[in-house]
């Protein structure tokens, strides 16, 4: 817990496109039923299989995280991990 | 085979399949004869209605029908035109003074449906380069007005201030110029939006607030007026949208507001102007029926009575009811297929209720919705209690899993 709780605290100099990834990686572990090798061309509904609750779900989980609103207007452009974790990293200056 | 354009549309038809195998209706249930707010018969089998939303009963107050009557009479039959256009009749002019006045306000809008006066609004006061938050749970009415408004749109979680308050101080200085959106009732579970504290918020960062008393209307306050007289947070709302479709038994939509901008967003509004107007029978049932809660608080009491005693008995059967009594009690179910032969099971026992699944159902429950009217006799909602209590020992009702 103690590193969550550290990368928590960095959360907001991580600007690494990566640590967005691996942070997503982690955090769509429980969503992750088929045991899937996530990766940034992975998609979010057609490969893993949200249902439109569990996106939003999801997506509150990293807007507590990261301390920022994510725009709905958002997720008709948002279909792999790897476009998610730009407009995170977009909305997280 | 290429993708067909109506290759998305197999799933709905699938269950539809699946529902007519059975030999269920549930969806689009036809009413083929009425006796009553509260009576009727549904495909083929005489019922207590115990999902008509029919809050106060007025659907079937004589006074109403009298003056659609009259209104019909006299202005014919539709207006054949826009509010914009040909179809702004004196009826229209007098219930946008009335709802107003009712609201004890300036300025009033009437829209053509309860659909129409959200979305519209929700569509028409914020746009691009502005900031709405809505409840996650909203209507979609709500969802598909903000949708097409081109604001930047974030939810916050249902009935949360916290959320709301966290969402509002990372919009910085844009904070003053959002437009927060809330319910009174809302119309699945029936529970009341935590309103003081939305307007608390809403005060703090001079934001602007929406409320949709579509279901609270003529069901809370001291007068009727809704959720937010109830909560004594009328001051804090700049526009309270509504449906006549509800506590006032007829169809239609309105928009108050103590801002004289609203006669000026009113020719902004494309669900407004792009639509033709209510007939004068509509209008004319409305305005008496907006008379009567005004003369007939007592409407609402016995509203409440019957909500307590339905709310109160089935929750004594065990069954998942939620937190408090509401004129909209729905159990929650997990199982599709069990919901089904229960909404059937009811039906077969006299009473129609709505069977409501995902996505209009705010999780992946599937609910059986029950709506309490003023116009049922006690007796009616014994019987509603005891056709459930049926089901439980029937054991399609098992209170225990249920929830």
């Amino acid at each position: 817990m103690a590193g969550l709780e550290q990368q928590r605290k960095g959360s907001k100099q991580m600007t690494d496109y990566q640590d967005y990834l691996d942070f997503l990686y982690r955090a769509l572990e429980p969503y992750n039923k088929q045991a899937l090798a996530l990766s940034e061309s992975t998609e979010l509904v057609a490969d893993i299989g949200l249902s439109s609750l569990e996106v939003m779900e999801f997506i509150e989980k990293i807007e507590d995280h990261f301390d920022i609103s994510i725009p709905l207007n958002i997720l008709p452009d948002v279909n792999t991990i790897g476009e998610l974790a730009r407009k995170v990293r977009e909305l997280n200056p | 085979m290429p993708p067909m354009l109506f290759d998305k549309f197999k799933t709905m038809a699938a269950f539809q399949a699946e529902l007519a195998a059975r030999q269920v209706a549930p969806f689009g249930a036809v009413t083929e004869e009425l006796f009553s707010a509260t009576e009727g018969v549904v495909q083929g089998r005489r019922v207590i209605l115990a999902g008509s939303n029919n809050y106060l009963g007025l659907s079937w107050d004589p006074r109403c029908i009298q003056a659609a009557r009259d209104a019909a009479a006299r202005w014919g039959t539709g207006t054949t035109g826009s509010r914009m256009a040909n179809g702004s009749f004196a009826e229209h002019r007098a219930l946008e003074r009335e709802m107003a006045a009712f609201y004890g306000l300036d300025h009033g809008i009437v829209f053509s449906t309860g659909y129409a006066a959200t979305m519209g609004m929700c569509a028409t006061l914020a746009g691009p380069g502005e900031v709405i938050l809505l409840d996650a749970d909203s209507h979609a009415s709500i969802y598909d007005g903000v949708r097409l408004s081109g604001a930047e749109i974030m939810r916050f979680r249902h009935s949360d201030p916290d959320d709301l308050a966290r969402r509002m101080r990372r919009l910085g200085e844009r904070a003053g110029q959002a437009l927060i959106i809330a319910e009174g009732i809302y119309s699945m579970l029936g529970d009341v939006a935590p309103l003081q504290e939305i307007a608390a918020i809403k005060r703090e960062y001079g934001a602007c607030l929406l409320v949709d008393e579509a279901h609270s209307l003529g069901a809370l306050g001291a007068t009727g007026r809704g959720a937010a007289q109830a909560a004594g947070v009328e001051d804090d709302v700049d526009f309270t949208v509504g449906t006549f479709s509800k506590s006032l038994g007829a169809i239609g939509g309105y928009c108050v507001s103590p801002h004289a901008e609203l006669e000026a967003i009113r020719y902004c509004i494309r669900a407004y102007i792009f639509t033709a107007s209510s007939s004068p029978s509509v209008i004319a049932s409305t305005r008496q029926a907006l008379r009567i809660i005004q003369q007939e608080p007592q409407l609402r009491d016995t509203l409440w009575d019957n909500a307590q005693r339905l709310y109160g008995g089935l929750r004594q059967l065990g069954l998942p009811v939620g937190p408090a009594a509401s004129p909209v009690v729905a159990v929650e179910m997990t199982d599709q297929i069990n919901t089904i032969n229960c909404w059937q099971a009811l039906l077969e026992r006299g009473v129609y209720v709505n069977l409501v699944v995902p996505p209009a159902s705010p999780s992946s429950n599937f609910l059986l919705r029950n709506s309490v009217s003023a116009a049922h006799s006690s007796a009616q909602i014994d019987d509603i209690i005891a056709a459930y209590a049926g089901l439980v020992e029937a054991g399609l009702l098992q209170p225990a899993k249920a929830g």
